[in-house]
């Protein structure tokens, strides 16, 4: 394929940034370049556009305008939220010699597992991590029973990044009302919805969270700007230190390119949400129906309904992973894998493991990500260089895994 | 993480690939949990001073693109080698003749000799 175009199935890695956003961006680099906290005109104007980009935000959101704290992104956010929440009670001297529980889900971003892992050994928290069954969902009843005297904060993302599938956010959301009216150490709620933005109702108030993580660069912004939505009364304190921006919870001086860039794109989403959500569910839909109809021993990971509409997560037996993203690489199509070899551990993935895969069918998994630019010929083409991909990495591996386990069972 | 060109190439088409029938020795190494399975088929002829040579030689990989083309590599290396020099080769050479691997590819998936080894021993034990 010399001059073809490449074609580009990666939305949940990240988007281009819209030509829009971006136009709105460039002045604040170079023409309204100055620093937002200064007090001239040049800090005036920054902070101007900052301020306007915070509103339309908050509105996204059905927030209020001091709710929205800027950040570097969801990896940055969800160290907040959950750092932030943790060192607000340690800080509390009625907790002196006191260990906080946290409960989360055995499949979240590793941002969030590493985070709960660390503060797990350090010995400053206990974590309960909910399972989250073949389908990729965690069970209500399993949060409700994780549920402690001392439980200080539940984080669950809102749609799975590599499988994509949507958790009972705001199920999850009305158990806790019910369970704060009771309690004397309130359980904070935090849901990392990265990936749920472009495509699911993020009402705050809806969601019944108290807390909020997204980054620009899933819904065609920039790359390095997000937001962690603090509800006012949520005792959180910043965990990084210096300047008292972003209401002394976030020290830094402020991306304004980015966040205007956050901004327009948010605006965009607003208007488009619906539109591009449909176009995008019609075409995945087409894809995940011609692909199992079509290859031999192929399976959808995680529920076929309760998922985001642009992703398609499949095993395809007697392949591996990595070999079957460089092969499509080399025909000009990006995909992701979930199977670590690829991106320099040597595990396969903990989503897929959580949902009960085998190590060889999550070593051979592939994770297809539609977006507002996807077009019908574009899926149409992916399948056919799939196919062929696949029979003959089938070639190349023969009958390797069966032959290990009867040998095995010998 | 970057492969070298040799390794794409002999990943993407790979040498020596598929099965021997009636082949005088096999072997297998490697593991699913870890990704990477690999077989290697051994046909062993003497040569005109009775030296026991790897005459052909062919493997079959479930794996990284690393695996696959160390797989390849080592039939390159092996073919038409007296067995006791091809019992010699190393993970680093296969390594190196194709002008290195990442390094957290050199533990994992480079196998190939290990395979080679449990074919000749196979062939040994029967012989």
């Amino acid at each position: 394929m010399a001059n073809a175009k490449k074609i580009y199935l990666d939305y949940a890695a990240t988007t281009p940034t819209d030509r829009e956003v971006l136009k709105t961006m460039l002045p604040y680099f170079n023409i309204e370049f100055g620093n937002a906290s200064s007090l001239h005109s040049f800090g005036r104007n920054a902070m101007d556009a900052v301020a306007e980009a915070r509103k339309k935000i908050a509105r996204f959101f059905d927030a209020k305008e001091d709710e929205i704290i800027f950040t570097s992104g969801a990896t940055e956010s969800n160290n907040l939220a959950i750092k932030g929440i943790l060192r607000a009670y340690q800080k509390n001297t009625k907790n002196i010699g006191k260990i906080p529980h946290i409960i989360t889900t055995a499949f979240e971003h590793s941002c969030i597992l590493k985070t709960c892992q660390k503060l797990e050994e350090e010995g400053s928290a206990e974590i309960t991590y909910l399972p989250v069954y073949s389908n990729g969902i965690v069970k209500i009843k399993d949060a409700q029973n994780a549920i402690k005297e001392n439980t200080l904060l539940i984080s669950a993302m809102y749609a799975n990044n590599e499988i994509g599938t949507v958790q009972p956010i705001a199920k999850i959301g009305k158990l806790l009302k019910n369970v704060n009216k009771n309690r004397q150490q309130k359980i904070f709620f935090h849901t990392d919805a990265t990936q749920a933005i472009a495509y699911f109702d993020c009402d705050v108030k809806k969601l019944g969270v108290d807390l909020l993580s997204m980054s620009a660069h899933k819904i065609y912004g920039p790359k390095g700007v997000g937001i962690l939505y603090v509800k006012k009364g949520t005792k959180i304190t910043r965990i990084q230190d210096g300047g008292d921006q972003e209401f002394s919870l976030r020290a830094g001086t402020l991306n304004t390119a980015g966040i205007v860039g956050l901004g327009k794109a948010i605006e965009i989403l607003q208007k488009t949400k619906g539109r591009d959500a449909k176009k995008v569910n019609d075409l995945r839909d087409y894809l995940i129906k011609k692909i199992l109809k079509e290859i031999p021993a192929a399976r959808l990971n995680g529920s076929r309904i309760k998922r985001l509409p642009n992703n398609a997560n499949f095993s395809f037996s007697n392949v591996e992973g990595e070999s079957l993203l460089l092969y499509l690489d080399a025909e000009g199509i990006a995909c992701s894998t979930g199977s670590a070899c690829s991106s320099g551990s040597l595990d396969p993935s903990h989503v897929l493991l959580a949902i009960g895969l085998k190590p060889e069918q999550a070593h051979g998994s592939l994770r297809v990500s539609l977006g507002k630019y996807t077009v019908k010929k574009e899926v149409a083409i992916f399948i056919t260089k799939l196919k062929k991909i696949l029979q003959k990495l089938r070639k190349v591996s023969g009958k390797v895994l069966q032959e290990y386990y009867s040998q095995k069972n010998i | 993480m970057n492969y070298s060109k040799k390794v794409i190439n002999h990943f993407t088409h790979p040498h020596n690939q598929g099965v021997i029938k009636n082949p005088d020795g096999v072997g297998m190494v490697g593991n699913p949990t870890c990704g990477d399975l690999m077989k290697i088929y051994i046909k062993v002829k003497k040569n005109k001073n009775k030296k026991e040579i790897i005459s052909d030689i062919k493997f079959e990989t479930l794996g990284c693109a690393s695996a696959i083309a160390t797989s390849s590599m080592i039939t390159d290396l092996a073919k038409n080698k007296p067995l006791d020099e091809a019992k010699k080769i190393t993970r680093n050479d296969v390594a190196e003749a194709l002008e290195g691997l990442p390094p957290v590819k050199m533990h994992c998936s480079n196998l190939a000799s290990d395979a080679l080894g449990e074919a000749i021993k196979d062939y040994e034990k029967k012989n």
